[in-house]
């Protein structure tokens, strides 16, 4: 977006760059400061997060959070794809519906309301399916957005080489649609990754609810939700990543 | 009654200020991540990482019960209401630093070859053209943040969605009250959906 720095120019970046790492390195110096005020950076505090059994319960957690988010992930997308392929007022009105209620809301509805009328479901499910009804409204958006994105030139190119309208979609349509798609979806999965610690208030052991277990019991509250934040940061993390390298490599091998 | 009515006034305030707060602290950091400065701008993309990538749930549990062990102590509403504004910040920052980005780059070229600095080709070229972009995601942020809220209920703010369930526990009629606040939801949705199409066709 700017020309190429001349000199005067970078000799200014080089100043800004200088005192705005002096400021960055006073505040994170603060936070420490204040953390250790608190005593709250002890070897003490920390030391339970060296140990394997507090990492292998969170990691469990960890498990745990992914298996419910691999089951709404399919819940949902199955959802999505049915609301995207019948665009009528019922679906429509629907997704936005779900675009605007809180999932809490839904998963409260599981929880105080569902089994008042005799349906009781496992953790579990009380989880994943309040997830599920929420996600499906995006994933719905986005393969509608994917499959509108696909030039009509090419359903057209299909059709008139005498292919079937369903192997046109199949064939055709939906691989292009899935690589405009692919930057939403990865941002769906991290989205709905991050939703299922909503475990915390239905009491299904997965990170979050693990790290409020650990803490109840070792009492070290900032360290132990820490960890479980940081644990959450390198997943996500790793998500976006992967994602973005399969892109790039199918994105060579399109061409 | 006296509980609906707390719960409808706390998620209004808490969305309208923590939008406030979201947009001013995400506006920082889009201009972090924008500036040509390599330090500035991984410390913009370093914030928008970090924040939008821990669950929220995670955060407001950090901050509410977190925040008093170091020995800051603010009344829980705020403590929840600064949670919500830094974590939304990053999605703000982002729809802002995509809308720039989306002003074609001829744009910015036009602007250099009259002459124009950097300062006055912002103000003058990219940023009028950027924020029509940015209305309607920045919507779609006001929407998701107005659900966001309903989690200050789990860590004690007694929002619509908390006092839905206190309510529901107390007269034990599910089906009115949830679908009361439900709609309560999406009137908000809407208001705010009706409110980015005035400002867009405002802009346009």
């Amino acid at each position: 977006m700017f020309d190429a720095p001349g000199p005067r120019f970078r000799r200014r970046v080089f100043w800004i760059s200088a005192v705005s790492a002096a400021v960055l390195a006073g505040l994170v110096a603060l936070g420490l400061w204040r953390f250790a005020a608190g005593g709250q950076l002890e070897l003490v505090r920390w030391k339970p997060y060296l140990t394997w059994p507090v990492w292998r319960y969170l990691l469990e957690g960890l498990g745990s959070t992914v298996v419910a988010a691999c089951a709404t992930g399919v819940l949902a997308m199955a959802g999505g794809l049915l609301l995207a392929l019948r665009p009528n007022r019922f679906t429509r009105a629907y997704a936005e519906v779900m675009r605007t209620v809180p999932v809490l809301l839904l998963v409260y509805v599981m929880l105080f309301v569902l089994p008042s009328f005799g349906v009781n479901l496992p953790l579990f499910w009380k989880l994943v399916v309040p997830l599920a009804l929420s996600h499906a409204a995006s994933y719905a958006v986005i393969f509608r957005a994917g499959v509108e994105a696909v030039d009509p030139g090419q359903r057209e190119a299909g059709l008139s080489l005498g292919m079937p309208d369903g192997v046109v979609t199949r064939v055709v349509v939906l691989p292009q649609a899935v690589r405009h798609m692919t930057p939403l979806l990865v941002t769906q999965a991290v989205s709905l990754l991050k939703d299922t610690s909503l475990g915390y208030v239905v009491s299904y052991t997965e990170l979050l609810f693990n790290g409020r277990v650990l803490a109840n019991h070792n009492g070290l509250l900032i360290q132990t939700f820490l960890v479980v934040a940081f644990v959450y940061l390198v997943v996500n993390l790793a998500l976006s990543r992967l994602a973005h390298r399969l892109e790039a490599s199918r994105a060579r091998t399109a061409r | 009654m006296s509980l609906v009515l707390e719960g409808f006034l706390n998620t209004v305030a808490l969305t309208l200020l923590s939008f406030c707060g979201a947009l001013v602290v995400g506006g920082l950091v889009a201009v972090l991540r924008i500036v040509p400065v390599p330090v500035l701008r991984g410390a913009g993309a370093v914030y928008v990482e970090v924040w939008r990538n821990v669950p929220l749930l995670a955060w407001l549990v950090l901050f509410v019960f977190g925040l008093p062990e170091v020995g800051v102590t603010m009344p829980l509403f705020w403590t929840a209401f600064t949670a919500i504004a830094l974590y939304e910040a990053a999605f703000v920052a982002e729809a802002l630093r995509s809308g720039v980005h989306a002003v074609a780059s001829g744009q910015g070229e036009a602007a250099r070859a009259l002459g124009l600095t950097v300062r006055q080709s912002l103000r003058h070229v990219i940023l009028p053209q950027a924020v029509k972009n940015v209305v309607q995601p920045l919507a779609n942020i006001a929407i998701a943040l107005t659900m966001a809220t309903a989690l200050a209920g789990v860590v004690g703010v007694v929002d619509m969605t908390r006092a839905a369930q206190r309510i529901n526990l107390e007269i034990a009629q599910p089906l009115l009250v949830f679908t009361g606040v439900g709609l309560c939801y999406l009137v908000m949705a809407a208001g705010i959906g009706f409110g980015a199409r005035v400002l867009e066709r405002r802009l346009a």
